[in-house]
């Protein structure tokens, strides 16, 4: 368990520096942010004192190995953009995607697995069929349309939710959230919806599927013959052995969802990471693209790491040691 | 009894203040269409920036709707002598925190202003002009300039004034967390969310008439369609920056008014003037290389401008949204110069001018330009693409993000692209300056002059307006200089924007050709 761990992590500090290496040539050869951010009218003597004063007159290994000596030190630089620490600004931003994200993903889980299960279990009947066809449109209409769409029915239609934005927040430890008050619920409940479509088609699919798989095996008959209520067949035995495929879709898309939930963020003018992101690669403000993608690195391999656990937890088959 | 009576009395008041909604009725929610970065005045000369600094903080010198100056916290301007301006201030203003407003603020602020940290862009460009700073008195200040310099009080009209009760070296930090934000503006700072939202009440003990708003939530609303859907679902009062696609849906939508106003902002093409041999992106007919740039020739640059039909762009691509123009600033500006008229639509003429310079077989070229930058960009370059291949001209449309496209057009890697330029100060010398001034680093002209356009005959036109102390006298001279550049197409000439703004029914707002969005410029109307 140890040995896996320790080599888990030596891998994902590989993943890491790679990543700011191509960062770094990446930016490099878009373009100057000097010259997105500077104002056209300044005078040429203005733009080389900005040059200087941003690093970007070193050579590129230079301003890598400065970037990574603060990086030790737990520096990963100051926005040009904003003037602020990229993390701190990261940090700022990152409690307003998290919130959105968990709950699509929750939703994903509490919508997706029961639909998916009614649809295994009465695949012929007529709602079974609904869910099926349903669950078409919810992964393969683009989320920007949709998000659109919500804001137009919701909002300018009918009145009931506000267009965009997110709601009056309260504190908890320390951060503010807004799934504590009700106007910030209201705020959350289009965008959360929008982010969770494709999730929960994804669930509902891969649930149905694993049903289907389950129901003609052995052990179900077993159980069946043992006299067991259809109740603990269905929801014990049944749904613990389709778990594992889902733990797995729902942790990557945990990641993904946390990732790339810009589209639904600039739709809904939601202040996450996801627009932070966009904002800052338009402006090749590489301080915060650099500490965002990091982040982003380190949360993919964690949440990798907590499903390979999880996995030892839902199949005794599974070792970690044996899967190095 | 009486305990009675007045809590039920209290209650009466509550179920009013529910019914009739006064605390709503005084707020107004604005959607701006792009990210505030900073709270500090003084951080980044950003348009999104310096639009949300005019609700909190005030110019010695501010311009009217239509661009012309008129005073702030300055009541009046004048010369003492070639090198020092005088401004006298107004009395009996005061900052948020309480403290009085004096000539030691405007003093601070100019100091302050170039030793900014880390400042992506500053605004020093403003006050570079000012070499020394004498207080009078406290409703007295001259400043004295390196030289005759009569655009100061037009550059100062960019510089908000901040308290000097701030300290020394004020952090951009503690302006963002509010510590700092202490303006004279109409209205005061209350929370900052980056990304999001800036929350604003109505100042008190403001100067100026009394705003109509006790409650200002600006927020920010980058994406055009649901900047548009928060307006028709009644979640904010105006959004600016109107996306022209929504234009036609919103001009009948009774539940919607419209401002609109030409603004200082054209859209042109750079031509290359800086490769006398081959420039990159031009070719032969059948893709020879060339031995000289055919863009150094005036008869080729006048052909592409005879060739695209500025109307049909006009009303097509930018729905109606901007006007055809021949120079950088629209009628009514100081310096238009009403002489110089939108090129004609002339294909004929343009083939005959092609033959004429020697490419009767046309040629070949790539028209590049950014896509996420101006209304409508990629789309204005296609259409300009299909027009030149009318006259002969083998057009190959390039667009791409900003931040990939602007550092080439700036190292001279481009033959033909488009651009912007929005006259911050309102009158010509600015454009004529740093757009087509010879470049010219030791001398900060020619700043924006990615094509490297070079006419020493204007340049000495523009200098000697500069050294004009008499405005009529300067006015004349930069209309003339404009006319002569306008007539050598140093660059395509295609529109001028239309700054529109929407508001609910039963608000306006004033359209300012600036495109700044001011939250006492918002009236309600029965």
């Amino acid at each position: 368990m140890l040995t896996w761990l320790v080599r888990r992590l030596i891998q994902a500090l590989f993943v890491v520096l790679a990543m700011t290496v191509i960062v770094f040539i990446g930016v490099h050869i878009i373009g100057n942010p000097v010259d997105i951010l500077i104002s056209p009218e300044a005078d040429q003597a203005e733009r080389a004192r900005i040059i200087a004063n941003l690093g970007l007159d070193q050579p590129l290994w230079r301003q890598y190995l400065v970037f990574l000596n603060g990086a030790l030190h737990g520096d990963l630089g100051r926005s040009f953009v904003f003037n602020e620490p990229a993390l701190k600004l990261i940090a700022g931003r990152m409690p307003a995607t998290m919130e959105l994200a968990v709950t699509a993903v929750l939703m994903s889980v509490v919508i997706g697995v029961p639909l998916g299960l009614y649809a295994g279990l009465k695949p012929n009947g007529l709602l079974g069929r609904t869910i099926m066809a349903g669950s078409i449109l919810g992964f393969s209409l683009p989320t920007f349309w949709v998000g659109l769409m919500l804001i137009m029915v919701f909002a300018v239609q009918l009145g009931w939710l506000p267009s965009t934005g997110r709601g009056q927040t309260a504190a908890l430890f320390g951060v503010q959230w807004s799934f504590l008050t009700w106007d910030g619920l209201r705020h959350m409940a289009m965008p959360a919806l929008n982010l969770s479509l494709f999730n929960i088609s994804l669930v509902l699919r891969l649930t149905r599927a694993g049903v289907r798989e389950t129901l003609p095996m052995d052990f179900i008959k077993f159980a069946r013959a043992k006299g067991l209520s259809p109740a603990r067949v269905i929801f014990v035995h049944v749904l613990k052995n389709i778990m594992i495929p889902v733990v797995t879709v729902v942790g990557l898309e945990l990641g993904s969802t946390i990732a790339f939930a810009v589209v639904t963020e600039s739709v809904f003018a939601w202040p996450g990471m996801g627009k932070l992101i966009i904002d800052s690669i338009n402006v090749l403000d590489r301080p915060v693209i650099v500490a965002y993608l990091m982040m982003i690195v380190l949360l993919f391999i964690t949440i990798n790491l907590l499903v390979d656990i999880l996995y030892t937890m839902l199949d005794p088959r599974v070792r970690l040691e044996t899967k190095g | 009894m009486t305990g009675i009576y007045r809590a039920s009395a209290r209650l009466g008041a509550v179920l009013a203040s529910l019914v009739c909604g006064p605390a709503m009725a005084q707020t107004l929610t604005i959607a701006s269409s792009a990210p505030v970065t900073s709270i500090d005045p003084h951080y980044h000369t950003l348009s999104p920036n310096e639009s949300f600094d005019g609700q909190m903080y005030e110019r010695l010198v501010d311009h009217d709707a239509h661009g012309k100056l008129i005073p702030s916290l300055a009541e009046s301007w004048s010369l003492k002598d070639d090198t020092t301006w005088e401004f006298k201030l107004r009395p009996g203003v005061k900052f948020h925190d309480g403290s009085n407003f004096t000539a030691e603020d405007v003093a601070y602020t100019i100091a302050r202003v170039p030793r900014v940290k880390n400042s992506p862009a500053s605004f020093s460009i403003y006050t570079q002009a000012v070499k020394s700073v004498e207080v009078v008195d406290p409703q007295t200040i001259r400043l004295h300039t390196d030289g005759v310099y009569p655009l100061l009080p037009i550059d100062l009209s960019q510089v908000f004034i901040i308290p000097h009760g701030l300290g020394a070296d004020p952090t951009t930090e503690d302006f963002n967390a509010g510590k700092n934000a202490i303006g004279t503006g109409p209205f005061r700072f209350v929370s900052y969310k980056p990304g999001d939202r800036i929350e604003l009440d109505r100042f008190d003990g403001y100067w100026g008439p009394k705003p109509q708003w006790e409650h200002v939530s600006y927020r920010m609303l980058s994406n055009d369609a649901s900047r548009t859907a928060a307006l028709l679902a009644g979640d904010v009062g105006i959004i600016e920056f109107v996306p022209p696609t929504d234009l036609p849906k919103l001009r009948t939508d009774p539940r919607v008014t419209l401002a609109e106003v030409i603004s200082n902002r054209s859209i042109f093409l750079w031509l290359d003037h800086s490769h006398e041999g081959p420039t990159p992106y031009v070719f032969g007919p059948n893709g020879e290389t060339l031995a000289k740039n055919p863009l150094k020739d005036r008869r080729v640059r006048l052909a592409l401008s005879l060739a695209i039909n500025r109307q049909a762009i006009v009303e097509r691509v930018m729905e109606g949204a901007a006007i055809p123009t021949g120079q950088y600033l629209p009628p009514g500006a100081a310096t238009y110069n009403p002489d110089i008229k939108p090129p004609p639509y002339d294909p004929a003429r343009a083939k005959a001018l092609l033959a004429e310079a020697g490419y009767p077989n046309g040629l070949r070229i790539t028209l590049h330009g950014p896509n996420d930058r101006y209304v409508n960009d990629a789309k204005i370059i296609q259409a300009v693409g299909q027009m030149w291949q009318r006259i002969g001209v083998q057009t190959t449309v390039e667009p791409s993000p900003w931040s990939a496209f602007v550092s080439r057009a700036g190292r001279q890697e481009l033959s033909a692209f488009l651009l912007g330029w929005g006259v911050s100060t309102g009158e010509g010398i600015n454009p004529l300056r740093a757009q087509l001034g010879t470049w010219d680093a030791a001398r900060g002209i020619g700043t924006a002059n990615r094509g490297r356009y070079s006419n020493p005959t204007l340049d000495a036109m523009v200098e000697q307006a500069l050294r004009t102390l008499d405005d009529g006298a300067r006015d004349k001279l930069v209309q003339q200089a404009m006319a002569l550049a306008m007539d050598d197409v140093p660059v395509i000439m295609l529109h001028l924007q239309k700054a529109i703004w929407a508001t609910r029914k039963g608000l306006v707002y004033e359209a300012r050709t600036d495109e700044e969005t001011r939250a006492v410029s918002v009236k309600a109307v029965p």
